[in-house]
């Protein structure tokens, strides 16, 4: 079990988890002039190329099956067959139940196996519960543990419950590493993913992430500024660098692209690592393959010429 | 968990692999080889180009590049006064008869010839300005198009606009004189009121950005204004002095220094001619400790380093809260590291040229002022270009207000910046200087900004925002920063008679 | 000089348009499936075309279409309506024998005539255009309380709001009741000229090429005395502008409407001259916006 930190064994007063306001037109006119940020030729491919590197390639649905999981890892592991340039994927991110035949299917590769638990989407299930189900996908071997926060604890201003919520599962992960979805779509303003952002850094995640996906709008380039910057704040004053995960409403590779900017400009260029930043997506790999495919040979591409999985 | 150094751009992070190579982007530059430039330009006066009486030219160069982009005829006396002349004569004969509603079409048709040739200005502004090309796309011109738009609703409801005056009339002719800051804006913001109301006009653009104007001069004549409405008078300071000095003038605008304005209101003194003046600015920006930080540090970089600065009414002096200075000063420095100084055409660059060898003079005698006072330097470390004027983004900490750096306008990317302890503190140091066109402040609280505003001594004041233009919203100064406004139901004033 | 005889061979048949209405965006037939003959100019005339007949269901599906459009409408920078406005007066001048070709037919009115209420039509579509982003400015304020607060009036739209134009001046008529309710962001179901509907359905033409969203304004032709009371009683329709000129349908409008206390205005120019000065006016626009007078301390 990893050492607890000192920020996870004080519940901390709730004067910790104040936060600064957050100006909403400010952020989204920050956000809006980065996405005009124009990235071409050879930093367009290579930064294609990270946009892979730093994907979770995402199947959460409630008709998954061994067939569909392992096909997944496939493309994970190789996304374009025939062309050893782009890289594996980050992670494959699954339901528990899917965790075995992942876990199975990316034996010996690079790519992680990231599971969703804490009663995801919602996440409204008792405490003891969703410990279990976190202790059970780190037991089938999970790399990487997706919880979900109590958004209606969060929003009757029962901050110290989320915050021990948040430890609680951090302990039960052993040495999974674990990515705190904020689920910002039900938080709605700027200033409440600001705070959650805190409690969670606080609490000892190692990435905050936007959204389970299931809930719109899911990620934003402003929602994922704002988290970038309550990471990097954080850093200045903990010396701890967490990671951002943006999930759920990254279609195209020029989005992707916008959200690289983000973190260049905001972090700094170290944190284009898939080490510190992740993209949840699904149908937003074809785009970039496409889009690389594009750069290679000068021709708009069909999708056609792409496996679906 | 990874553990990072603070802050550090390039440093490896321990415990991962190899360090991040550096993410650059590619060169982006927007095209330019639709942009034809002609070697040489002559006056618009009457509906046509027409050579200078005066047979002098002068050279228009590009200040990045220090290449000379074209050679302009320079008025002399004579144009001035063949161009007072024609807009005179098309006043009389010819704009004052045409009713509100045809002046308003002229004018909805030069909005949309401005959108429709949108890029090939935008290219040109940049060119002879040095101006960032997101800057001259995204702002300069679609806020032209917007004054001419604005203002053409306006052409044929006057009567609407103040109470108790059903019938107000035109001036006459007036004469116009503006800045290299934003050329083309400019000249919009000029021309559009002016027009709208039934005058005639002869402008004067800025002798270092004479394009964009002539420019505009073939798109008034493609919207087929009559000849004569605007006429186009390149040259300068002589060729300004000469038109402000005319006899036949109702009304003189000029935008500029406050030396220059002062000497127009002497000019015109004793003499029919109504005057309106937009001149300097060191606008104080008020940082409180309850604001929303990483926002407000993007408004005080949006609000000095915008335009390299050249802007009267740019943030030039930051009032920080003293409780939160040392949290300012590290995001601002950590910030400007990633603007960009570059080729002003390239997408991604955020800081341009500056606009004159000159120019860049005064910048630098007065940065030299700052450092010799006292003040500590901190600059951006941009590569600078061998060739073209620039100067890199630069703010000054631990500035005293008696210091020149506080008090005199530099007109470029310097900021300085200074505390303040409680709010009264703040106002009174904001209000402590001979300009008042403009300043920021930002803080959550609601009755705060309201208060603060309400006591500054400026004609626009920002809060939690920064450098926002609309042609709905009134512009101009207190003080020495000059008299009338511009923009809004209060901007028509400036070119309206109610009396007779 | 004896009269060319025309050879069957040579003819060419044209192709007519069928009139429909439009909601939504679209283009459709009455639910009901109803049509009625649109009178031809003279009296006793063959008809010219069969008109979609708008029944009360259709006229219920174009106040959802226009609820549902409100908001993004309402949200519009005001500079962004004045484009749209604008637009409009763009397009329909590029029409300008299309109308003058239907007006003509449809209320025989010589070509000079109708050209003439074409040309109105579009500067008074550009005259309201140039309000969208002034009304704040002419009918807002600023207010000086006797207590430390800043106090503000904003005007806002009234919602969705229905418009009955005249029956002279199909063209002319339908934009200058229209305009006034939509420039401000209210959203519009009108009933159009009952005896030349031709042109005023032409209008949605204009309209859906430029740029409006779907749902902003609404035409509907068919029978004003039985659409009239169904508009009038909709307890989601929030005001009713009244131009027909007739006491008896303005009364009626009235009535009808208190039950949800509908602003309703009858707005007609003097001798019903659709061409004069007194047919446009910010007066127009004034009764279909609400004003919002806001307060906040001032002090720190």
């Amino acid at each position: 079990m990893a050492e607890l930190t000192p920020s996870r064994l004080l519940a901390p007063s709730p004067a910790a988890f104040a936060v600064r306001p957050v100006d909403r037109i400010g952020v989204e006119e920050r956000a809006a002039s980065l996405a005009k940020r124009s990235v071409k030729k050879d930093s367009k491919t290579r930064g294609l190329r990270l946009v892979v590197s730093m994907t979770d390639l995402t199947t959460l649905e409630g008709k998954d099956s061994p067939g569909k999981v392992r096909a997944l890892c496939r493309k994970a592991v190789s996304p374009l067959p025939g062309d050893p340039t782009i890289p594996s994927v980050a992670a494959v991110c699954v339901y528990p139940n899917l965790v075995p035949v992942a876990k199975r299917a990316l034996r010996g590769t690079s790519v992680k196996v990231a599971s969703v638990a804490t009663a995801f989407p919602s996440g409204q299930a008792p405490l003891d519960v969703k410990l279990d189900e976190v202790k059970r996908v780190v037991e089938m071997g999970s790399d990487e543990v997706d919880m979900v926060i109590d958004r209606g604890a969060f929003l009757v201003g029962d901050f110290s419950r989320v915050f021990d919520e948040i430890a609680r599962v951090k302990e039960a992960c052993g040495e999974a590493r674990l990515k705190v979805i904020l689920e910002t779509g039900e938080l709605e303003t700027y200033d409440n993913v600001r705070r959650a952002s805190r409690i969670a850094l606080l609490a000892g995640a190692d990435f905050i992430k936007t959204s389970t996906g299931k809930v719109q709008p899911a990620a934003t380039l402003p929602v994922t500024l704002v988290m970038l910057e309550a990471v990097r704040d954080h850093e200045q004053e903990t010396g701890r660098a967490v990671g951002v995960k943006a999930a759920g409403g990254i279609r195209t590779a020029k989005e992707s692209l916008q959200y690289l900017v983000l973190v260049k400009e905001t972090m700094g260029d170290t944190w284009l690592t898939p080490a510190l930043f992740r993209f949840g997506a699904s149908t937003l790999l074809n785009d970039v393959l496409m889009q690389l495919e594009k750069e290679r040979t000068g021709r708009y591409q069909s999708a056609d010429y792409f496996s679906k999985d | 968990m990874v553990e990072k150094t603070v802050g550090t751009k390039d440093a490896a992070a321990p415990g991962t692999a190899a360090a991040t190579p550096a993410w650059e982007y590619a060169p982006a530059p927007e095209s330019k080889d639709f942009v034809a430039i002609a070697p040489c330009h002559d006056l618009f006066v009457g509906g046509k180009f027409v050579p200078a009486k005066s047979g002098k030219r002068f050279r228009t160069v590009n200040p990045s590049t220090e290449e000379t982009l074209s050679e302009v005829a320079e008025a002399g006396p004579e144009d001035v006064d063949a161009a007072v002349r024609a807009a005179r004569k098309a006043s009389r004969d010819t704009w004052s008869r045409l009713p509100g509603k045809e002046r308003a079409k002229y004018l909805f048709r030069i909005a949309r010839i401005i959108q429709e040739r949108s890029r090939e200005l935008a290219v040109l502004e940049t060119l002879d300005g040095g101006k960032p090309i997101k800057e001259s796309r995204d702002v300069d011109v679609p806020l032209a198009a917007a004054h001419f738009f604005y203002h053409a609703g306006w052409a044929d409801k006057l009567e609407y606009a103040f109470p108790g005056k059903r019938h107000p009339r035109p001036l006459g002719v007036a004469g116009q004189v503006i800045p290299w800051n934003f050329p083309l804006l400019m000249a919009a913001w000029k021309l559009a009121p002016a027009l709208a109301c039934g005058n005639c006009v002869v402008l004067k653009p800025a002798e270092t950005t004479p394009l964009t104007a002539l420019r505009l001069g073939e798109i008034l004549r493609d919207a087929d204004l009559p000849p004569g409405v605007v006429n186009v008078v390149t040259g300068g300071p002589e060729t300004g002095r000469a038109l402000v000095a005319h006899p036949d003038l109702d009304k003189v605008a000029f935008t500029g220094s406050t030396e220059v304005g002062k000497a127009i209101q002497r000019t015109v003194a004793g003499t029919r001619k109504r005057l309106t003046l937009e001149l300097g600015g060191k606008a104080a920006n008020i940082v409180f400790e309850d604001a929303a930080i990483d926002q407000a540090v993007e408004g005080i970089v949006g609000g000095i380093y915008f335009n390299q600065g050249h802007v009267c009414c740019a943030g030039s002096r930051l009032l920080v809260q003293e409780s939160v200075h040392d949290l300012v000063v590290k995001k601002l420095e950590a910030r400007i590291q990633t603007l960009r100084l570059g080729d002003p055409l390239d997408k991604n660059t955020d800081v341009g040229a500056i606009n004159s060898k000159p120019q860049l003079e005064r910048i630098r005698s007065l940065v030299d002022a700052g450092v010799e006072e006292g003040a500590e330097i901190h600059q951006a470390p941009c590569r600078i270009p061998a060739k073209g004027y620039w100067f890199p983004p630069t703010f000054f900490t631990g500035v005293a207000q008696s210091h020149r750096i506080a008090r005199e306008e530099i007109f470029g990317p310097v900021l300085s910046i200074l505390t303040f302890r409680t709010p009264a503190e703040a106002i009174e140091k904001a209000n402590n200087t001979f300009y008042g066109l403009s300043a920021g402040v930002w803080t959550d609280k609601g009755a705060k900004i309201l208060e603060i505003a309400t006591r500054l001594e400026a004609g626009v004041v920002w809060t939690n925002t920064y450098n926002k233009f609309d042609p709905a919203s009134p512009f101009g100064g207190f003080k020495e920063s000059g008299f009338g406004r511009e923009g809004g139901r209060q901007g028509l004033l400036a070119y309206l008679d109610f009396e007779s | 000089m004896a009269k060319k005889k025309k050879n069957p061979g040579d003819e060419r048949l044209g192709v007519q348009k069928t009139y429909k209405l439009y909601v939504g965006g679209a283009f459709i037939r009455s639910e009901s499936g109803r049509s009625f003959r649109a009178p031809g100019a003279k009296k006793g005339e063959a008809a010219v075309a069969n008109v979609a007949r708008a029944s009360r269901k259709d006229l219920r599906a174009a106040v959802s279409a226009a609820r549902k459009a409100l908001g993004g409408w309402a949200d519009k920078t005001a500079f962004l309506r004045s484009q749209i406005l604008y637009r409009a007066a763009e397009m329909l001048e590029g029409r300008r024998a299309q109308f003058v070709a239907e007006i003509a037919a449809a209320t025989g009115a010589t070509e000079r005539a109708a050209d003439a209420e074409v040309t109105a039509a579009v500067d008074r579509a550009v005259w309201y255009a140039g309000w969208a982003d002034k009304l704040t400015t002419v009918l807002g304020s600023l207010n000086p309380v006797a207590a430390p607060y800043f106090n503000f009036s904003a005007i806002e739209p009234t919602g969705v709001v229905g418009v009955v134009a005249p029956d002279g001046c199909p063209l002319l008529g339908l934009v200058s009741t229209l305009f006034p309710v939509i420039v401000s962001g209210n959203a519009a179901v009108a009933i159009v000229s009952g005896t030349a509907p031709l042109p005023a359905l032409t209008f949605g033409e204009v309209l859906a090429t430029s740029d409006f969203p779907g749902g902003v304004a609404n035409l509907l032709a068919g029978d004003r005395a039985e659409l009239l009371p169904h508009l009038a009683k909709h307890m989601d329709v929030d005001g009713l502008l009244v131009g027909t000129g007739d006491p008896a349908e303005s009364k009626l409008a009235s009535f009808e409407g208190a039950e949800s206390l509908k602003r309703v205005r009858a707005l007609r120019p003097k001798d019903g001259d659709w061409f004069s000065h007194a047919a446009q006016s910010p007066l127009w626009i004034e009764p279909f916006v609400e004003v919002k007078t806001i307060w906040h301390p001032i002090g720190v």
